[in-house]
Formats: structure tokens, C-alpha cells, sequence
């Protein structure tokens, strides 16, 4: 996987995109399988053959110095690129068995089972309500009034937002508070019952508290989607995430056991990274 | 060794005096420019406000024998010169339509005759000595008087100034704006829509936002020779119809609302569009469900202050025809009509004195309109301005 030579002798390279370490507790069913996977923007490589496969209810933290890929490679997972005109992708990206960028698949019933949480809250600017109820409703999933309030319901108390809202369903989305916005934002990834929830750097624009709840929300969906998240916070991966996985100028450097990767990484440049020694 | 305090002051003396001296040199341009506006406005007003008010004469109207064929006949003869012949005219009519009038006498507040309506507003009028006096006598009896002239918004145009009105201008000019908004609207929002949200940026793409841009600032006399030569010559569309006149000023508002529409689509932030993405909206969902409604109040002025502008719009409109007499209310919308502006320049052509008031009258129905629309554009931008 990389030509430097691991750290820790005794322990062997991993098979191809797995990690160095197995997590006991973390569960090993297949979600998304990259291989080879190289993206360029116009002329400039940005995403360097990269392998790895992410497993179904984990965690898996993307971290890495900025620049390095992290970001351009989670939206590769629900073919967000494709709304950049100068972006060019080679290589194989496979959920459940099915090639994401093949031709004959529609981003948009990609993006129903690959949910994504943005960096800035972004709410529609409507309704509380219609912020939840609008995808749903898009993709046909309820239609009769009283289905969407259910699951209006079902999803904001999944989201940990139910008690704080459920009196005002009806005002704007955009009057909360910076955290209840990024808590509204992942109800609405989360009312299309999607399989993976992407999540890009979901806590940076908000205050400690607000982050800590997120974190918490974060442990609790795991039971139920694959969530894959880019953080800057190395505190926050070693907190919420099983599987960690660190880039480097476009290349995964190491993808490993958080709990592992945090005490003993198998990579000198992990090492210097999350020591603080650059990034 | 650095400037002491009042070093420093003494070199900031000459900054300050410089600034002060732009501030006063653009107050007083913006002072110049108030004062062309208010003495614009003052002219305008004291000119065409007389053109609201309108000479009335109480006379008796016989109806005898000789009035059934010559109007004339019914009043005395002393007032037949006083009143407008478009009231001596219509007896005869007035009494086949209603046989009882026959062997009646009424008294009858009629419309006066222009020149008497102009010698009590003050003007220069040719009338002699004995007839001035006369008139003088009938103010003092009571039985000439100003009154609002209502027949201004209620008649069209016509060759006899007291007869003359802005109704048929204002219907040419609303039933042509409905024509050019029904096209204009649609075919630009779209057009901004599809360059906006859809098309790749190409040569092709660059191309067309220039040439787009280029058409805004076209002469808009040349619009009128493009639907002299299109509409009339080869499509056959009636000429001095509100319809050729709706889409010749169609083809002068596209390029202002592709140009509001795409500064007020390029206003959404990209974030709402990446929900909308990230949710599952096909491209057309985002436009449909997020882009547009966040747009709406830009799109919306824009349109409504490019269609102020087509409304305005005389040079287009001669070239197709729609500078005309049009003496009665426009029906349909391939009969010959005129617009206000339009009507304006018949008016200030006409040789009578008379119409010189009916001009500037005319000028401030005009910018009532105007002013009233665009003051709409910035309500309904103030009403859903707020980012919620």
C-alpha cells in the first residue's frame, strides 16, 4: 500500500484497502469497496489509487492535513463531483456490488441511499417540517399527510431534535441555533432511509456543546446507517469514529483500528500528523 | 526618530482638506441633479394639471323639429360657437334613439368649446371681444364653470382638444404589455434558467451571454425595424396591433430579464442547491423546488422594471405603426391601438394650443403609471427579502 516501511515490524501489511488492524467490536459486512481510485480537477491529481473498504453501522473518520483529498473523496462516494464541470474520475467505487459511476447509474437514486451532512448547516429555507418531510415526499417514500408526520416525528427524534422543535414545526428552519440547524440537516439526511450518511466536517462551524451532541448522535445512528465522516478535530475521530482512516496528498496513508491508530500507529507520517508534528 | 503628534496633524491637514472638498463637490452634483428633477416635475405639473380640469357650459337644449335634423337648431345661437361641437353633433342621434325627447327643454351642463376652455385657463386664444365678454358674463351668472374632466380617462384620442382622452392609450398600452410579459416572461426566465443551472461553460455558452448582453444595450429603434421586417413582413401579424407592439417590446425586454433573472439566480448560495443535491433532487427539482422561489423577488423586479421600461418605449413602436389616431377603445388585440408614450408624441405634434396641456397631462399619466410599478418592484423585493 505505501512504499515506507511500517513502523511496527512484527506487524504485517494489510490485504488490499483493509485495514492494519481489525476493530473486535466494529461490525465487517461490506458497504463500500474503492479501488484504484484516481480523480483529477482539470490537470491536477487530487485523489491518488486509492483503496479501501468501509464497513456497514461504523464510524470511519477521514482526517488528514488540509488539502489532502479527504473531503474530494467523500463526495466521490455519492457522486457529488459530478457538479463540478472540470472534475475527471478513474478507478472503481462499489456499493453493494454495483459500480457507482457506471453509466447506467442515476446519481440521483445514489444520492437517496448515500445521504450527506455539509460543513455549513444548510437548511432549506423553509418549514422545520418541510425541511424533513420535502425528500421523503420527493422519492414517494410517504404521500398522505399523516405518514409525513410520522416520520417527520421519527426522524427529528432520531436526530435528537423532537423535544426542541415539535412545537414549532412550522417556523423556519433557518430561526435555530447553529447546532439544532446541523441536527436538522442530518434528520432530513436521515428521513430518506438511506444506507451510508456522509458527513463533512459536521461539527467545524459549531460551538463545543453543539459538537459534543453531535458526537453523541453520531454513536447512536451507527446502529442503524454506515457513517463516514471528514473531521480536522483528531479528538473528535479518536472520540466517535471504529475505523480512522488518514490521507496524505491524496493517498490513504493508513486506515486502521482508531483506538490502534491513536496509540500506535503503523505509519511514521500518521505518527508526525497526529503528534501535531505538521498539519 | 519618529514624527512628533503635531508633525504628524500638520500633514493630515491637507488629507482632511481634500476629502472635505469631495464631499462638498458631490453633494452639490447630487444638489444639481435634485434640482433638474424638481424643476422637471414643477414644469410638468404646471403645465398638464390644467389638462385635469375641463370648461363646462349650463345650457338649454331644445328639441324642437329643426333639431331631429340639425343640432344646431336645439341651442341658442349665441352659445353655439361657446360649446363643443361633439355636443350639438350627437342631438339628432340622441333623439331618434329617444322619440320623447321631441317638443322637451332641458338644462344640460355640456362640454365648452376648446378655445373657451383655454381663455379661462389664461392661454392665447382667438376669439374677439364680444365673445371673451360673453363668457365673462356667463362665469359671473354661474352657468360656466371648471370642472374635473373625467372625459380625459374616459374617451380616446380626437381632433377636438376638449374631446380628447388617454383611454384608448391606456388600454393599447395595457393590452400590449400583456403581450409582451406573456412572451418576454417565460421565454426569459427560461432562457436564464437553462445558462444558469444547466448549460456547460462553454465557447458556445460564453458566446450567447455576450451577445445577450450586447442586446440590452441595442437602440431600441432597431428592435422596430427587426418586427417591421420579422413580424409584419413575413409573419404577417396586423401593423399598429397591440400584438406586433407586444412583441416587438418582447424583444427588447429579453436580454433586461435573462440578466435579472441570472444575477438573482447566481444570488442563491450554492449551499441550498448541495442540500438539494444531497437529498436526492434531480437538477431540474433543485431549480423547481429551491432555486427559483429564492429567486422569485429578484426575477420579479427585474421584470417589472423591464417591462416599466418597454411601457416608455416610443422609437420601436413608430416603426411598426402604433403611433396612430385612435379615436375609439382598442377591442381586440390585432385591431390598430396606441400606447401612452405613443399618444404623448401625437399630442405634442398637434398644432392646436390646446393640446399642449393635453401633452403634459398625458406625461404625467405616464409617470404615475411608471413610477407606480417600479415602486412595486421594490415593495415586492422588500417583501421577500428576507433570508429565512
Amino acid at each position: 500500500m505505501n512504499s515506507q516501511v511500517p513502523e511496527m515490524s512484527e506487524q504485517q501489511s494489510p490485504a488490499v484497502g483493509q485495514p492494519y488492524t481489525r476493530n473486535d467490536q466494529a461490525c465487517h459486512d461490506l458497504s463500500i469497496r474503492v479501488r484504484d481510485l484516481n480523480l483529477w480537477y482539470g490537470k491536477a491529481q487530487a485523489l491518488n489509487g486509492l483503496n479501501i473498504d468501509l464497513f456497514q453501522k461504523n464510524v470511519t473518520a477521514l482526517i488528514g492535513p488540509s488539502g489532502c483529498g479527504k473531503s474530494t473523496f467523500l463526495r466521490c462516494l455519492n457522486r457529488m463531483n459530478d457538479l463540478i464541470p472540470t472534475v475527471r474520475i478513474e478507478g472503481l467505487v462499489e456499493m453493494d456490488g454495483r459500480d457507482v459511476n457506471a453509466p447506467k447509474m442515476d446519481e440521483v437514486a445514489l444520492r437517496r441511499r448515500v445521504g450527506m451532512v455539509f460543513q455549513k448547516p444548510n437548511p432549506f429555507p423553509k418549514s422545520i417540517f418541510e425541511n424533513v418531510a420535502y425528500a421523503p415526499r420527493m422519492h414517494d417514500i410517504v404521500s398522505r399527510k399523516a405518514e409525513q408526520e410520522e416520520l417527520v416525528e421519527k426522524a427529528l427524534r432520531d436526530a435528537g431534535l423532537w423535544n426542541e422543535v415539535k412545537d414549532k414545526l412550522h417556523e423556519p428552519g433557518t430561526s435555530l441555533s447553529g447546532g439544532q440547524q446541523q441536527r436538522l440537516c442530518i434528520a432530513r439526511a436521515i428521513a430518506v432511509q438511506p444506507d451510508v450518511i456522509l458527513m463533512d466536517e459536521p461539527t467545524s462551524a459549531l460551538d463545543p456543546i453543539s459538537t459534543a451532541t453531535i458526537e453523541d448522535l453520531m454513536d447512536k445512528l451507527k446502529e442503524k446507517f454506515t457513517i463516514i465522516t471528514v473531521t480536522h478535530n483528531m479528538q473528535q475521530a479518536a472520540r466517535v469514529a471504529d475505523y480512522t482512516a488518514f490521507f496524505h496528498l491524496g493517498e490513504i496513508i493508513e486506515y486502521n483500528d482508531t483506538k490502534v491508530m491513536f496509540s500506535t500507529p503503523a505509519q511514521k507520517k500518521t505518527e508526525d500528523y497526529i503528534s501535531g508534528r505538521y498539519g | 526618530m519618529s514624527d512628533s503628534y503635531d508633525q504628524i496633524s500638520q500633514q493630515l491637514k491637507g488629507r482632511h482638506r481634500k476629502s472635505t472638498r469631495l464631499k462638498y463637490i458631490s453633494m452639490s452634483a447630487l444638489a444639481l441633479a435634485a434640482a433638474f428633477l424638481l424643476i422637471f416635475f414643477a414644469d410638468m405639473l404646471s403645465k398638464g394639471l390644467p389638462a385635469f380640469q375641463q370648461a363646462m357650459i349650463n345650457i338649454e337644449i331644445n328639441y324642437t323639429e329643426d333639431a331631429s335634423t340639425n343640432g344646431r337648431a336645439a341651442v341658442d345661437r349665441d352659445f353655439s360657437t361657446l360649446i363643443s361641437r361633439s355636443v350639438v353633433r350627437v342631438i339628432p342621434l340622441q333623439m331618434r334613439n329617444d322619440p320623447s325627447l321631441l317638443g322637451t327643454t332641458q338644462n344640460r351642463w355640456v362640454l365648452a368649446d376648446g378655445s373657451v376652455d383655454q381663455y379661462l385657463k389664461g392661454n392665447r386664444v382667438r376669439l374677439d371681444d364680444e365673445e371673451m365678454a360673453r363668457i365673462d358674463r356667463l362665469v359671473e351668472e354661474g352657468k360656466v364653470e371648471m370642472q374635473f374632466n373625467s372625459g380625459f380617462f374616459s374617451r380616446g384620442d380626437s381632433k377636438m382638444p376638449e374631446l380628447a382622452g388617454i383611454l384608448s392609450a391606456v388600454v393599447g398600452t395595457v393590452m400590449t404589455m400583456i403581450v409582451t410579459l406573456a412572451i418576454a416572461f417565460p421565454i426569459g426566465v427560461m432562457t436564464a434558467v437553462y445558462l444558469e443551472e444547466f448549460a456547460p461553460d462553454n465557447r458556445l455558452t460564453q458566446l450567447v451571454e455576450i451577445n445577450i448582453n450586447n442586446l440590452a444595450a441595442i437602440p431600441s429603434i432597431l428592435f422596430g425595424l427587426l418586427g417591421l421586417a420579422i413580424f409584419i413582413n413575413f409573419f404577417g401579424v396586423p401593423r399598429s396591433s397591440p400584438l406586433v407592439g407586444g412583441m416587438t417590446l418582447a424583444l427588447m425586454t429579453l436580454p433586461v430579464i435573462i440578466i435579472s433573472t441570472r444575477t438573482a439566480l447566481r444570488s442563491v448560495p450554492e449551499s441550498i442547491r448541495h442540500a438539494a443535491f444531497g437529498v436526492g433532487c434531480s437538477r431540474w427539482q433543485v431549480v423547481k423546488d429551491h432555486v427559483l422561489p429564492l429567486a422569485m423577488p429578484g426575477i420579479m423586479t427585474g421584470s417589472i422594471i423591464g417591462l416599466a421600461q418597454a411601457m416608455g418605449e416610443t422609437a420601436p413602436l413608430i416603426i411598426v405603426g402604433m403611433v396612430a389616431f385612435i379615436p375609439d377603445v382598442t377591442a381586440s388585440f390585432t385591431e390598430a391601438a396606441t400606447v401612452m408614450p405613443a399618444q404623448v408624441f401625437t399630442w405634442a405634434g398637434e398644432p392646436d394650443r390646446a393640446f399642449v396641456e393635453k401633452t403634459a397631462g398625458g406625461i404625467i399619466v405616464l409617470l404615475a403609471v411608471l413610477i407606480s410599478l417600479n415602486a412595486a418592484a421594490v415593495l415586492l423585493r422588500k417583501k421577500f427579502e428576507r433570508r429565512w
